[in-house]
């Protein structure tokens, strides 16, 4: 499944790459782009274990940048 | 600016007042106890604390995430190294210079993401749906199918459909750039997107709102830049290396020369502060992605969509060109091309022979010799037709006002004894007999599209060595018109299949560079895929080809395709720019500051101040026509 997401506050572009990196990482999740441009971004991953998934997506965000909120 | 960047607008005004005051009194010995310790670095604090106190709980928040070589940290590390060095007023102006950088920077690219989003903005925001006499407004999203909505006069046209009643001029430049605005009336289809003229007009909804074009093609962009060009994700590999080598390099600079050398530890302390202002990669990781996103802004303002970064980044490279000929260098309409009369007959003559001998047949052939004569303003009156028969393979025998009449290829005069004139075009040819003599031929040929000669002649002169047409047609038919056109190479008589060959052929010959295939998707989607940059036609091209292809042209314009180049050439010109740019001053302050030559403002300029001016560089794109 690919789903998209608005991200509030995303200031640095580091960040966002830092971000992608992280949740590229993460078991399950097949791809993933964070863009700083148009403050969104797309996973793609598995359907059963999207939403458990997307929790680990909102932590490892955190950790890289705290500042940055994704819109669900 | 939003209101975050005010916020830090106002601190930045009220830390520089601070600043100022200070700096004043160091100056003029006003306070002369401000050279003892602690009362300066108290009162520099306040200017400090007060400008970077977001910056220092960043930085400490971010270690206990695990960020070590975030940007908050070094700057934060690298004023407090001015602090413990003594100087004071540095490490608050160092803050605050960067705290200026960073609102520019955030500004910047504020703006230019609204620029860029404006040039794709073609979202409409509702749609007026007529109930019990009464025009309601609602969400695009909840028209159903089939349901009658009305768009007034300069209102976005938010559904695709057909209209009902009204009539009016539509412009379709959001979605073609294509600036003469297109007459609707009853029975025109209206894609949404479009941005209605001066008449109102009623419209059936053909479809929901997810699948309509305007949906489709803000999909198509929006996602557009996932797709990263191999230079972007090249820069964020190399982000990854650069800060920590850079940060290792300060802590070096820091150690080993005192401990070694007997270096000044306080000097030594201070170029490793520079160096950690500098480690911050961000004027890259900023303007590259920028560049890219510009560049397909402004492709997208001519109507031509980018589906990735990489495709631009690809067309920059583009040197064959393989064209499809029917539905992309001709119209894939057969029309009636030239009526070719024998002695003492006219055209008007051997066309309605030939319309009332083909009335019957749904023929391809036969709908444009009827479409022909109809075109002429004449009507076929079916009583003064008979006994038509067809002859499969030959052509048509039947009687018209009691004469016989065949139309047919040139075998089935001759079978019955009438010698024809052979016709010297290219096209399909049909011969007209009428009560056993030769009255003449018609000849029917795909249409060449007005623009496909220039723009063979635009992809040439924009340095594209080869260009390709491949067709299923007879070899002769081929050839004439790619001579027509000025194409080098073509192949004839292919079938879908051997299309893919020819392009793999193409794609694994190692002296061509980036081959694209342009084509309207019918039988060609699996070349589209197949090639480095799939060009498919967005308006006449099936929906198939729009999903397969890499870049598409909204308005079917061929010589758009010349633009993307100049787009992508230009794009790639900038991208290189910001690159050596940022490395060059980056590396210039290094070595500077190793020796000891630059200072932390130098440092912070090559941090902020060069993302600035790479921004305010990638926006050039927009400016592109």
């Amino acid at each position: 499944m690919k789903k998209k997401f608005k991200l509030q506050d995303l200031d640095c572009a580091n960040c966002a790459a830092k971000m992608e990196e992280a949740i590229k990482k993460l078991d399950g999740v097949q791809d993933a782009s964070v863009s700083f441009m148009t403050q969104k971004m797309v996973i793609e991953a598995d359907d059963e274990k999207f939403d458990s998934i997307m929790k680990q997506v909102v932590e490892v965000c955190k950790k890289v940048e705290p500042d940055c909120v994704i819109l669900m | 600016m939003t209101g975050k960047q005010k916020k830090v607008l106002y601190r930045i005004i009220v830390s520089v007042v601070i600043y100022a005051v200070l700096i004043v009194a160091e100056h003029t010995n006003i306070f002369p106890y401000m050279e003892q310790f602690p009362f300066g670095l108290l009162l520099f604090l306040i200017p400090y604390i007060i400008i970077g106190w977001d910056i220092v709980y960043k930085a400490v928040r971010n270690i206990f995430h695990g960020q070590v070589f975030d940007e908050n940290f070094l700057m934060f590390i690298a004023t407090v190294g001015a602090f413990v060095v003594g100087e004071y007023s540095e490490g608050v102006a160092v803050m605050l210079f960067y705290q200026v950088g960073e609102l520019f920077q955030s500004y910047a690219v504020n703006r230019s993401r609204q620029s860029i989003t404006q040039l794709m903005d073609i979202c409409p925001e509702y749609a007026n749906i007529e109930e019990d006499g009464e025009i309601k407004q609602v969400d695009p999203d909840d028209v159903e199918v089939g349901s009658i909505i009305v768009i007034k006069p300069g209102e976005r046209i938010p559904l695709d459909g057909i209209v009902i009643e009204g009539e009016s001029m539509v412009d379709t430049s959001s979605l073609t750039g294509e600036s003469v605005p297109r007459s609707v009336r009853v029975d025109s289809e209206v894609i949404s997107g479009c941005v209605n003229g001066s008449g109102l007009l009623r419209v059936r909804t053909t479809k929901e709102f997810d699948d309509s074009t305007v949906a489709r093609i803000l999909e198509l962009v929006e996602n557009a830049s996932s797709k990263k060009a191999k230079v972007e994700n090249f820069i964020t590999r190399f982000a990854r290396y650069y800060t920590p080598v850079v940060t290792i390099g300060a802590f070096l600079l820091a150690v080993i020369p005192p401990l070694l050398f007997g270096g000044e530890w306080f000097d030594w302390l201070q170029r490793a502060c520079i160096f950690l202002v500098i480690s911050c990669p961000c004027a890259l990781v900023i303007s590259v992605p920028l560049s890219f996103f510009g560049g397909i802004g402004a492709a997208s303002s001519l109507g031509i969509l980018v589906k990735g970064s990489n495709y631009l980044e690809a067309a920059a490279d583009m040197d064959t060109v393989v064209f499809d000929k029917t539905g992309t260098l001709t119209k894939g309409e057969f029309e009636v091309n030239v009526i070719e009369p024998e002695n003492g007959v006219s055209e008007e003559e051997v066309l309605q022979l030939a319309a009332y001998a083909e009335q019957y047949s749904d023929h391809p052939i036969a709908a444009s010799i009827k479409r022909a004569y109809q075109k002429r303003g004449y009507q076929t009156d079916t009583e003064r037709l008979s006994e038509v028969e067809e002859l499969a393979g030959h052509g048509v025998s039947a009687k018209f006002d009691g004469e016989e009449v065949l139309a047919g290829n040139a075998e089935l005069l001759k079978q019955r004894g009438i010698a024809v004139k052979e016709s010297t075009h290219t096209g399909t040819v049909v011969y007209i007999a009428k009560g056993g003599s030769y009255k003449g031929s018609i000849v029917i040929s795909d249409t060449i599209k007005p623009e496909a000669k220039e723009a063979v002649a635009m992809l040439k002169k924009a340095g594209v060595k080869k260009t390709v047409m491949l067709t299923g047609d007879r070899k002769a038919a081929g050839e004439a018109v790619a001579a027509q056109l000025g194409i080098d190479v073509v192949y004839t008589q292919l079938l879908p299949a051997d299309k893919v060959k020819k392009v793999e052929k193409l794609l694994s010959d190692e002296e061509t560079g980036k081959v694209a295939f342009v084509g309207d998707g019918i039988n060609d989607a699996p070349v589209l895929t197949r090639a480095d940059i799939g060009i498919a036609m967005g308006s006449m091209g099936s929906d198939a080809a729009i999903e397969a292809a890499d870049i598409v042209l909204m308005d079917d314009d061929t010589t758009k395709i010349a633009k993307v180049v100049a787009i992508a050439r230009k794009t790639r010109t900038i991208v290189k720019q910001n690159i050596v740019f940022a490395l060059g001053v980056k590396a210039l302050i290094l070595i500077l500051g190793a020796f000891g030559l630059a200072n932390m403002w130098e440092a912070v300029f090559a941090d902020v101040g060069v993302s600035v001016i790479a921004i305010i560089n990638a926006m050039r794109m927009l400016k592109f026509k």
